[in-house]
């Protein structure tokens, strides 16, 4: 599949990956490749086969609904570039 | 032209357990901000999501108390977006194998007629953090500890035609999950929070019209305020000769209408994927079969018995077993006094009002249903009148006295039936009142029914309310048509 420079752009911005000109041609290369063999892929006959949700073959394991963690605010809060009153603060979000 | 409005609900409901859907903070509400948000919640390196076996069965509840099908695999899946609230880049929720698929609900109107809606789908998500925007120097707070609780997103198909429908159903699901015991349904603390699909089109139309989805309606009054403004909106701009725009809006319940959340990013793109640290899970017969046998009787079923068995109107039935609690008082009621139209009117009557005024909810009722209902059978045996049951009501929500035989004895409000006594009343009054006898004797006979109105007052306040009205009434004409 031949994929645009416009589709990088859009790729990083959601992702909120910042990508210079130089890089987003280089990730046109490189992508477009990862989607030719996703191509190939695709040209595999997969009637009747269920969909993988997880390569383990395995099931999900249940947590008995216990409270078993402490408040540790101070810890978790050293690593923040500021908080007040407790609370987290980021630049403004206008709604 | 006439008009259809096409309504679809996705209603959020916070599951009460005590731990979060993914770590073993706690939910608790109004807890000191970001208290209880762990390592998982905060999406730091490294962490891995365990899932909460109850938020399972809760949402296995819901699915059995609707008729769905329970999946016997679902899977989480990671829907990518960026915003302080949400630390981990995404939230986790199911997209394509939610746990509760197809089901139905079936809800009351205010005329007592009853309509099927379907249920799409439910699946489990977990909550994002709240911000706060008032000013911290300009910048945003953010509090974690809501990130990571239990929500249950319950999806209607496009099946409600008018606002009541719509607030009918959101009524039904706040009554399922309550009865079920898996949330507690506080919209004003955001345990319930809703968000409406509305439309229109020309009636007879087969098409759907454009839709707009208002977000975050918070209580069933909103609820039907933000469709009517939202439906006349609509219609005006489509007979302006505009058209709807498919968009997110906001109801504004201050100015009571709704506004476009205008935002110039491009439509969402949410990049569903399996989430890789979830593994699919897997429900077996055994499990489904043991959480039906231990789900409640639910509302609908009440509804029924209510009126089926106990001979209630469709409105009494409808009103009592929305809620759990009201439902089980009135049951107790009944099963003291055995006469389900009394205990109905008791507890939707007098009881209801006293509990609005005080802001008391009904578990909280100072008067028991032992209570009440001992003294719905004094006045179904004749030991007091209506007016004297008020005031024995009163006294036991008031705390004076243990029952209302002991209210009853102590406060002399057994009722008079003894005819002698009431006679001996009577002849005292027209005694007392020659003026108004001489006004009954004058008047055309066809007035004097009015005029007896004044001697049947005077003579239960004589007997301090505890003369039988039904037998004061009838001697007091025998004795005043026997003057004329």
């Amino acid at each position: 599949m031949a994929l645009e420079e416009s589709h990088v752009r859009r790729a990083a911005h959601l992702a909120r990956l910042a990508v210079s000109d130089d890089q987003a041609s280089g990730f046109v290369d490189d992508l477009s490749r990862i989607l030719d063999m996703v191509d190939q892929l695709q040209s595999l006959d997969t009637e009747g086969v269920t969909p993988l949700a997880h390569p383990l073959d395995a099931t999900q394991r249940l947590r008995a609904d216990e409270v078993t963690e402490t408040n540790q605010r101070d810890t978790f809060q050293r690593c923040a570039p500021a908080v007040e009153n407790g609370l987290y603060l980021v630049p403004r979000v206008v709604e | 032209m006439q008009w259809e409005t096409v309504i679809g609900l996705e209603v959020h409901v916070q599951l009460a357990t005590r731990s979060k859907i993914f770590s073993g903070a706690s939910t608790a509400f109004g807890a000191e901000p970001n208290t209880q948000a762990c390592a998982v919640d905060l999406g730091l390196p490294g962490v891995l999501p365990v899932l909460n076996e109850q938020a399972v069965a809760m949402a296995v509840q819901f699915g059995l108390a609707v008729h769905a099908d329970i999946a016997e695999v679902s899977v989480f899946d990671r829907k990518n977006y960026f915003y302080p609230d949400l630390p981990k880049g995404y939230q986790t929720s199911q997209m394509y194998h939610p746990i509760v698929g197809p089901g139905e609900v079936e809800i009351t109107l205010e005329d007592g007629s009853t309509k099927r809606i379907r249920i799409h789908h439910a699946h489990l998500e977990e909550d994002a953090g709240k911000s706060l925007h008032e000013d911290f120097h300009g910048m945003t707070g953010i509090d974690l500890n809501r990130a990571g609780t239990p929500l249950l997103e319950i999806v209607s198909e496009p099946d409600m035609r008018s606002a009541k429908e719509a607030a009918a159903y959101l009524k039904a699901i706040h009554s399922i999950v309550t009865y079920l015991g898996i949330s507690d349904g506080n919209m004003a603390e955001g345990s319930m929070r809703c968000d409406v699909n509305v439309s229109v089109r020309p009636k007879g139309q087969e098409a759907f019209g454009t839709r707009a989805e208002i977000k975050n309606v918070n209580s069933f009054r909103f609820v039907e305020r933000a469709i009517a403004f939202e439906v006349e909106r609509q219609i005006e701009l489509i007979e302006d000769g505009g058209s709807v725009v498919q968009e997110t809006r906001l109801f504004d319940p201050d100015r009571d209408e709704t506004r476009s959340m205008r935002t110039k990013e491009e439509a969402n793109d949410y990049r569903y994927f399996p989430c890789p640290d979830l593994l699919p899970v897997v429900l077996d017969q055994a499990y489904l079969d043991h959480l039906r046998g231990q789900l409640p009787e639910l509302p609908a079923d009440k509804r029924e018995r209510f009126q089926n068995e106990l001979g209630l109107s469709a409105y009494d039935a409808n009103v009592i077993s929305a809620s759990r609690d009201m439902a089980e008082f009135f049951e107790a009621v009944h099963s003291e006094c055995g006469d389900a139209k009394q205990a109905a009117n008791w507890v939707q009557g007098e009881l209801s009002g006293a509990l609005n005024r005080e802001s008391l909810s009904i578990a909280n009722s100072p008067i028991s249903a032992r209570q009440l209902g001992e003294l719905i059978s004094r006045v179904l045996d004749d030991t007091i009148n209506g007016k004297a049951a008020k005031e024995v009501f009163q006294a036991l929500w008031n705390g004076q006295g243990e029952s209302a035989d002991e209210v009853i004895e102590a406060k002399g409000l057994k009722q008079v039936t003894d005819t002698g006594a009431i006679e001996a009343m009577i002849d005292q009054v027209i005694a007392d009142s020659p003026a108004q006898v001489a006004q009954y004797r004058d008047s055309e006979p066809e007035k004097r029914g009015k005029m007896i109105g004044y001697f049947v007052g005077q003579v239960m306040k004589a007997s301090r309310g505890t003369a039988n009205p039904q037998q004061v009434n009838g001697l007091l004409k025998e004795k005043l048509d026997a003057l004329l």
